[in-house]
């Protein structure tokens, strides 16, 4: 990886809706939108409410399925000289090993995360996330097909996150990201109904910083495998939060929307910090928290 | 068409109504280029309860002062703290975004315009891109109260204007739809941007008088790019971006009981 700034799966697209603003090639890696087996309509309008410092969104997986994605998205990315990964999600741990085998196939994806994680979706997605069983299982099923690295992105919506890192670690993943979005809540009090048409969406942005951080550092004091840090990360300085918590790369979301230049902004601002502080290079803060 | 994320100047500001603001933008640099019907997504600074852009049709762009026309209605936070902008603020945009109202189709067409409320601020500079290139506009606007007309004489400037009003202070009184221009005139296609009930009524009329018709939509948004998928319309292609697909949709691709 050329820096340890990447985007968060759902909010750059495929990375070309962006490329008016960066150079998709100074970014270390694009995660593309969530990608399932079938294609998927995602949920009703409205998906998205804005809160204090962040929003709440219930999109629920639209995408036109992995084979238009292989078929006609791929070409358009493929050339691309960065990590373009691929977001993997499922319904069934079956349909999670069918849709990453497929992405196997192609070259230049160098890996895939797989989404046990999304709080959208009625069957499967966080369902899978919030056991250590249930997570094992996805991951095994997974493992079994898909041959390049395996990230796997995690719900911060349970008891024991460093558990459920744990028990995807054993089962073979090579890598864990962490936060996905925090379930959520918004109501209209003059309708006495909630904004979101299912009720509850995925809360994100600068107002669930503290959380991710915090799950950052339990995960990666309890794991060997590394550790990918999101949640929240507006600016370099929230970045080198997660790196000093024990993210060796982070990944951008919903500041993509405030600012379309932002990832380049703070993978830049990452090494005026270190070349402040006498540091050769990420490396040497990740988990160098005085704690 | 290349987007951009600038800081523009407030060059002036302007109150045509106590829920409006028209702010008229301007850079060092000529403007981006930009069609009729797109938007901006605007930064609003100074208001911790607004994290999100906000995204604001452009009114008119005024090529010869290198001005850029946002007509503003004050809704929620967001909206009222960029009416509290002075000359000389800059503010940052992300633009232009969308596709815009379809480009003249052919010599002579008369195209009818139908706006209300804050609506009616891309049809202004629509009129004025349609009359350059060989079109005939027609403005129908409509307005709860005559006080609620906004840039009648900018209008005016552009294209013949019908007026309706609910309370009948201004024009005929009623609803764009009951105007009686609608009996007289044929049009070769219809192009709205309004609320929702107002759309969905000279949408009915399009279908029944088999006039080709588009309408400017605003779902909430959060990006602006086609990335979240937040703001998204039912059309009969699925459910697609209104920030990226439209903002301006073809009534027979929307699923509207019409």
């Amino acid at each position: 990886m050329k820096n340890p700034v990447m985007t968060a799966s759902g909010t750059f697209g495929y990375g070309v809706e962006f490329a008016d603003f960066v150079n998709l090639e100074d970014i270390g890696g694009v995660i593309v939108k969530g990608t399932t087996l079938l294609p998927r309509e995602g949920n009703d309008y409205p998906r998205m409410v804005e809160t204090a410092s962040g929003m709440l969104n219930c999109v629920g997986l639209q995408n036109k399925g992995v084979d238009y994605f292989c078929e006609h998205i791929y070409p358009e990315i493929k050339d691309i000289r960065t990590n373009m990964i691929v977001n993997v999600s499922g319904s069934s741990p079956e349909d999670y090993a069918e849709c990453a085998a497929r992405v196997n196939e192609l070259a230049n994806i160098p890996a895939i995360e797989l989404n046990i994680s999304c709080p959208n979706v009625k069957q499967g997605g966080m369902a899978f996330g919030v056991t250590t069983e249930g997570a094992a299982a996805v991951v095994k099923a997974v493992r079994e097909v898909y041959k390049k690295p395996l990230i796997v992105k995690l719900s911060p919506n349970v008891t024991s996150i460093a558990d459920i890192a744990l028990a995807v670690q054993d089962a073979g993943a090579d890598a864990v990201s962490l936060i996905n979005t925090l379930m959520g809540m918004v109501i209209d009090i003059e309708k006495r109904k909630p904004v979101l048409s299912i009720a509850t969406g995925g809360m994100s942005g600068p107002a669930v910083k503290p959380v991710a951080v915090r799950c950052v550092w339990q995960v990666a004091k309890a794991v060997d495998i590394p550790v990918v840090g999101l949640g929240g990360i507006m600016t370099a300085h929230d970045a080198i939060e997660f790196l000093l918590a024990g993210a060796s790369a982070i990944e951008i979301g919903t500041a993509n929307f405030i600012d379309p230049a932002v990832t380049v902004k703070v993978a830049n601002g990452i090494n005026e910090w270190l070349d402040q502080h006498g540091c050769k290079s990420v490396s040497e803060i990740v988990g160098q928290l005085n704690a | 068409m290349k987007k951009y994320v600038k800081d523009l100047t407030v060059k002036t500001v302007e109150y045509p109504h106590e829920l409006y603001v028209l702010l008229k933008l301007t850079d060092t640099e000529p403007l981006p280029e930009s069609f009729p019907g797109q938007f901006v997504e605007v930064k609003v600074e100074g208001s911790p309860q607004t994290f999100l852009r906000r995204p604001i049709s452009i009114n008119y762009v005024d090529r010869e002062n290198n001005e850029l026309w946002l007509l503003i209605k004050k809704v929620g936070e967001g909206t009222h703290q960029l009416a509290q902008l002075k000359v000389g603020d800059t503010l940052n945009l992300v633009f232009p975004l969308g596709n815009g109202f379809s480009p003249v189709r052919k010599q002579g067409e008369k195209v009818l315009l139908v706006g209300g409320g804050v609506g009616v601020a891309p049809l202004l500079d629509y009129g004025k891109y349609l009359k350059e290139h060989g079109a005939q506009p027609v403005f129908l606007l409509g307005a709860r109260s005559k006080s609620d007309l906004l840039e009648q004489n900018l209008f005016k400037a552009v294209a013949p204007v019908y007026v309706t009003t609910e309370d009948g202070s201004e024009g005929e009184k009623g609803f764009v739809t009951q105007h009686t221009l609608l009996n007289k005139e044929k049009f070769d296609r219809i192009s709205v941007c309004g609320p929702k009930p107002m759309m969905v009524s000279v949408a009915r009329y399009a279908k029944a008088t088999n006039t080709p018709c588009e309408v400017s939509l605003e779902n909430m948004m959060a990006c602006g790019l086609g990335a979240c998928l937040c703001c998204v319309e039912k059309t009969v292609k699925g459910n697609v971006c209104v920030c990226k697909d439209g903002p301006v949709f073809d009534i027979n691709d929307l699923t509207w009981e019409v």
